[in-house]
């Protein structure tokens, strides 16, 4: 620790302003912040600050992400071994499904942070920690057989489109990992869709046991059959899907986390599942088709509802800022996911496209809000006169 | 009696080193300044020269587009330095003690006989008007408008604060003698107490009504107490002064001199004999710090709270508006991995260090500011420590875009930096709030004159 902070300041004069290496200063300053929280003191304003930074917020953030991709990994191996119809133990489930998933992760956060560290080298800014989470996010709502390179595309695409050329982080519209998941969806819809993408191993068209469709329940329910896997299994997570969203109950710790630590707003958790349910309630009494049938409980484990209402929606830059409009903006995100999902058979994920749509609206909602508070001042400033 | 005004938003940060209520023994130093940094707006204009003799209440410099509103001296004795920052600003005026302890006489008088005008009048000649303040702005009052209301906070919520149950105690009549007098600029004065203080004090006060809040920080603050009670709307002005300024102001009409004496209380973590202690204002803390704080650590000596007070030297002096003094760690370390540890020992408002662990634990928090600045990212933050009717953010983001409308629309007339230093505090993005309200104020002040 103290050889690691002696080189540090060894090389710090180098990249100073002015220095050989000035313009190497962002990357510098990324690194050293990230082995030590900087001996910078307030100057003015408050003479003490919370203990919170940006770097711990975003790292519980991951910390909360980590239930889910652990079961991921696990699922990804089981539902591997379970389309073979092979008898695999636990860690060799566990093997397989690190070795597809990982270099995702690795992808992601490559491509990602070395964007990052790009745009921030260029602007003379600090790097931001915004990426942290969203190259985790990004990871766990693909499909696992996606081709890697089309991982770098997206998560490319993701961070120049749906942020940098915004500002960076804290000025984008759009969640960033939803936008490389529907950049994915549309340029490249057949590896994103279909029965086949969601098991590894089944694209290459590896040896399946009869009857075994690797179709999501969703899938399944928009081509008019019920579903094959129980509300149960659904919410414990041993279905095929995206690699982070199958598990309704790793998600829900990884809710609990962020709503005890106070960094995930629980409104918008709660008002989205409360939409969803409503609305899956209303789908219900007309049940005109399978999806419609879906019990509504089932409906919020079901796809990647949950995983959205819990990390997606709640991402507070895309997201309303009052908090009356966080109500309006998580409930709208589950009452529109279930109803994209019911009424576009063609592909029956309506959460990414809720919260993406919702995230445009956010500003919207804001104003509303914000409008009403300059209204009820006014009319105080009447009464008064 | 009253009902109870409950604040429920705010944050009470449990700040280590609480002073005990006895009077701790200081000498008196021998410098003492009056700084016009503490002023909002003012440019000052010297009235005397380096070298010249004073009493206390000679007026030491004025306001250049205000003349009438004078800054005098706190004790008598030689003007010995006036210390000057970027470009020829004046920093401190700094006055060396004679110990003659000579006076200005201003004449005693009674304020009930004299009307508004002559009471501004004899007020602004003994240097005692700058302690009437007023919202919106947080500037010193213009004697022209008149005020809809007189406010007084009776409680300080601020971390490590003086009681003032216990400064007034003893003070009583001169008091009420200076609410008497402000009853004579303004005949609406409201005193807030707080819910579970005797606030014997200023319950038996004539003339004024009392309101009892009880809460978190900032409930103490006038700004929040206005807000529950009148808010401030376009147009309307609300005068405010603190309880010690009301007495000087008193023992100017009672005696007929101007009174620096304050009591402040000396608090933090790193102070060995905490308590209250009587001195002038503007006087060196140095008596106050001198073999009476810890060594081990850079030190840092706050010349009020911990959230709004003013940096100083160990010599430097205490600020006008100030009654406490407070002295914490500089805090000028690397932390590795800071970002990843449990956190056993930090304070914050999130749950996101172990530290929730243990609740009531006191802690010592130093200067350090626990990361890089960054964009406004994290929302919500700041509206659970601002119990009023207003959305920071929003309005942060009009001073940010200089949109005077917005500014206005958005309530910037009924904040003064105070109400906003929790939300500063609390920030994960580690924003300069204070300042950049402070900004926006000053482009409403520039805009509207």
């Amino acid at each position: 620790m103290k050889a690691l902070r002696n080189l540090l300041d060894n090389i710090k004069p180098h990249v100073q302003k002015g220095a050989k290496f000035e313009k190497f200063h962002s990357t510098f300053d990324a690194l050293e912040t990230l082995f030590f929280v900087p001996n910078t003191t307030n100057k003015n304003g408050v003479h003490v600050r919370d203990a919170v930074d940006l770097k711990r917020t975003m790292a519980i953030v991951v910390k909360a992400l980590i239930p889910a991709l652990l079961f991921g990994i696990w699922n990804v191996g089981y539902q591997h071994y379970l389309s073979l119809g092979v008898d695999a133990s636990f860690w060799a489930e566990v093997g397989h499904g690190a070795l597809k998933v990982l270099p995702i992760v690795v992808v992601s956060y490559g491509v990602g942070l070395g964007i990052e560290f790009m745009f921030a080298q260029i602007r003379g800014h600090e790097v931001q920690e915004g990426f942290l989470v969203s190259g985790m996010l990004i990871p766990l709502v693909l499909p696992v057989d996606i081709p890697l390179w089309m991982v770098a595309v997206a998560t490319a695409f993701s961070v120049v489109i749906g942020k940098e050329v915004f500002g960076g982080t804290g000025m984008n519209i759009w969640n960033p990992a939803l936008v490389a998941r529907a950049f994915l969806f549309f340029a490249y819809p057949s590896k994103m869709s279909g029965d086949l993408v969601w098991i590894s191993g089944l694209t290459k068209g590896e040896g399946v046991v009869d009857g075994f469709s690797g179709a999501t329940s969703l899938g399944q329910a928009a081509s008019g059959m019920a579903p094959s896997h129980s509300v149960a299994e659904s919410f414990l997570g041993m279905i095929p899907g995206s690699i982070g969203e199958t598990s309704t109950l790793a998600i829900l710790i990884g809710a609990a986390i962020l709503i005890y630590t106070g960094i995930g707003s629980w409104k918008i958790m709660v008002s989205t599942f409360a939409g969803g349910y409503l609305m899956g309630l209303l789908f219900n009494l007309w049940g005109a088709n399978a999806l419609m049938q879906v019990d509504a409980i089932h409906h919020l484990c079901l796809g990647g509802f949950a995983f959205g209402a819990v990390f997606m929606a709640t991402d507070p830059v895309s997201a309303t800022r009052t908090e009356k409009g966080k109500w309006i903006y998580g409930f709208l995100i589950g009452f529109l996911a279930i109803m994209v999902r019911v009424f576009n058979p063609a592909y029956p994920e309506g959460v990414m496209l809720a919260i993406l749509l919702m995230n445009t609206f956010a500003p919207l909602i804001d104003h509303y809000v914000v409008q009403g508070n300059i209204k009820r001042r006014l009319k105080r400033a009447k009464v008064a006169a | 009696m009253s009902e109870v005004i409950k604040i429920k938003k705010g944050l009470d940060i449990q700040l280590a080193g609480k002073a005990d209520k006895v009077f701790g023994q200081a000498e008196l130093p021998e410098l003492f300044a009056v700084k016009p940094t503490d002023f909002h707006g003012v440019v000052p204009k010297m009235a005397v020269k380096v070298g010249d003799k004073v009493k206390a209440g000679t007026v030491l410099f004025f306001d250049k587009y205000r003349p009438e509103i004078k800054f005098v001296s706190p004790v008598s004795g030689e003007l010995a330095a006036v210390n000057r920052g970027e470009r020829r600003r004046i920093l401190e005026v700094i006055v060396k003690a004679d110990g003659a302890d000579e006076k200005e006489q201003f004449g005693a008088a009674n304020a009930a006989d004299l009307s508004k005008e002559q009471v501004v009048e004899k007020m602004q000649a003994a240097g005692l008007w700058p302690f009437i303040r007023k919202r919106p702005y947080d500037v010193i009052a213009n004697a022209d408008e008149t005020p809809k209301a007189f406010f007084i906070s009776g409680f300080d919520s601020a971390p490590l604060a003086p009681d003032m149950d216990f400064v007034l105690s003893g003070q009583e009549e001169a008091l009420q003698a200076g609410i008497d007098v402000i009853k004579r600029l303004c005949d609406n004065v409201h005193v807030g107490v707080q819910n579970d203080a005797a606030s014997k004090v200023f319950k038996n006060l004539n003339g004024v009504t009392v309101h009892t809040f009880s809460g978190p920080h900032p409930a103490g603050n006038v700004g929040v107490q206005i807000h529950h009670t009148m808010p401030i709307s376009k147009g309307e002005v609300v005068w405010v002064a603190q309880p010690q300024e009301i007495i000087a102001i008193g023992k100017l009409f009672t005696e007929g001199v101007y009174d620096a004496n304050r009591i402040v209380v000396l608090a933090g973590s790193e102070v060995e004999k905490k308590g209250y202690y009587r001195t002038k204002l503007g006087a060196s803390i140095s008596t106050l710090v001198k073999n009476n704080v810890k060594t081990d650590d850079t030190l840092r000596y706050i010349s009020g709270n911990v959230l709004t007070g003013t940096q100083v030297e160990e010599d430097g002096f205490l600020g006008t508006y100030h009654s406490q003094v407070t002295v914490i760690p500089e805090g000028d370390y690397y932390e590795f991995m800071g970002w990843a540890m449990p956190g056993f020992n930090k304070f914050s408002m999130s749950h996101s260090f172990f530290s929730w662990m243990c609740k009531k634990k006191e802690y010592r928090l130093d200067a350090n500011m626990h990361g890089g600045l960054r964009s406004f990212v994290v929302s919500g933050q700041y509206d659970k420590v601002l119990p009023m009717d207003i959305l920071p953010e929003f309005l942060f983001r009009a001073i940010l875009v200089e949109d005077i409308d917005k500014m206005e629309q958005l309530g910037i007339y009924e904040l003064a930096e105070e109400d906003i230093a929790l939300c500063e505090f609390v920030c994960t993005s580690k924003q300069p709030l204070q300042a950049t309200l402070r900004k926006g104020i000053d482009l409403m002040i520039k805009e509207l004159s």
